[in-house]
């Protein structure tokens, strides 16, 4: 068993939301990021992996099992919390009960690493606080497979470098893996090893990070430099006032084949732009 | 051992990463039969993706510089530092010669090439 998840043609139709034949694979020790417009279907294909909402067909394999799998799961979703009036020291306590792998030990690390009070109420918390405490939960069962969504959302640059680095320890001895969704693109550049890119209910990019970062890039070009440029050789095109921005697959090539075009580095953010404004 | 990443740099993180280690094996900083640190605790360290380091590393044992011993970890391989320095020669070579090509082409003397090879070599070795 060489992946902590697969998923297969998982299809799943909401309203006018639709989620078409999903696909891909987190192979085991590594972290997966799902990047994506509001709307474009992170959250429920997140929910229909766990089961939270029914899917309409497809296969979900966690840990290559179909079910039963609930254990070695830890998650953190957007609209998950604690009640309001418990405590971290309650929170432990509860755990304690319901998981026969809770650790308490490295919970209590944690809280001490993360600066949160044993004995307050989470109604005390604030946001940042809340999902520190979110995900220390989640780790300290020691599950195989974590599930986070918006992880790092409402976190300071403090604290966001603080999730990176639990998330890296987590996966440090190559048996537990990660997928989670964010906003903030740049922490997935330091953290992720796939990228997912989805849109509108489809997965459109599935690439290693450094297959991104190292071989996409931007050209920018004028009007008329755009003309003599094959469409073959364009992934998009995103035209502005002043210049035209072309995703680029193979940066080198494109280099080689066009001399004399400005070639940029490209980000996440920049590639979700161009992926989603720009034109073929 | 210090690696340093800059993220501004267009040179990809992973080819940074393989060739500092490179001219730290070459430089005898790193030693034969060392072990180097693990793909997954340099990419906590280098705040990375593991999939970078790994690249890293799996090129450094193409390019015969470590080895993979399974179970244990990388380790720094007994080189022929000749042979290494002749490849970095070769190297040079080429970055020269594409130096050469650009001054012939902008009728720029062989003498002011030469003061401009000395300028910055000097400059480098304070920078040392």
């Amino acid at each position: 068993m060489n992946n902590a998840l697969e998923v297969i043609n998982l299809s799943k139709k909401q309203g006018d939301f639709e989620l078409k034949n999903i696909s891909f694979e987190l192979p085991k020790g590594m972290i997966l990021g799902f990047i994506g417009e509001n709307g474009a279907g992170k959250t429920t294909t997140m929910k229909a992996i766990l089961n939270i909402i029914k899917k309409d067909s497809g296969t979900i394999k966690i840990l290559g099992k179909e079910k039963n799998f609930e254990e070695e799961v830890g998650i953190v979703l957007d609209d998950s919390f604690f009640p309001e009036i418990l405590t971290p020291h309650d929170i432990n306590k509860i755990m304690k009960s319901m998981y026969k792998t809770w650790d308490e030990k490295m919970y209590e690390k944690y809280l001490k690493e993360f600066n949160l009070p044993k004995k307050k109420e989470v109604k005390t918390f604030s946001k940042g606080m809340r999902k520190k405490l979110e995900i220390i939960t989640a780790i300290a069962h020691h599950p195989k497979l974590l599930l986070l969504d918006e992880p790092t959302q409402g976190l300071d640059p403090i604290a966001r470098n603080e999730v990176i680095k639990l998330l890296q320890e987590f996966i440090e001895t190559g048996e537990n893996s990660v997928l989670l969704s964010s906003h903030i693109t740049t922490d997935l550049e330091h953290l992720a090893d796939y990228i997912i890119f989805i849109n509108k209910g489809e997965v459109i990019l599935d690439k290693t990070i450094d297959e991104i970062l190292d071989q996409f890039g931007i050209a920018k070009c004028s009007q008329e430099e755009l003309e003599k440029i094959e469409k073959k050789d364009c992934m998009k095109i995103y035209k502005k006032k002043y210049e035209c921005e072309i995703l680029v697959e193979n940066k080198k090539e494109f280099q080689k084949k066009y001399k004399g075009i400005t070639m940029d580095k490209i980000s996440l953010d920049d590639l979700m732009l161009l992926m989603i404004k720009g034109e073929k | 051992m210090g690696i340093i990443i800059s993220n501004s740099s267009s040179v990809p993180i992973y080819e940074q990463i393989k060739e500092q280690i490179k001219t730290k094996i070459l430089q005898e900083e790193l030693t034969a039969g060392e072990l180097l640190p693990s793909i997954r605790s340099l990419a906590k360290d280098l705040r990375c993706s593991v999939i970078t380091t790994k690249n890293a590393y799996e090129e450094l044992v193409k390019e015969g510089y470590i080895k993979n011993i399974p179970q244990k970890g990388f380790y720094v391989k007994k080189i022929n530092l000749e042979i290494a320095i002749e490849e970095q020669l070769h190297k040079i070579e080429e970055h020269i010669e594409n130096a050469v090509k650009l001054a012939k082409q902008n009728n720029i003397s062989k003498k002011t090439l030469k003061e401009i090879l000395n300028i910055i070599y000097e400059e480098e070795k304070e920078n040392e």
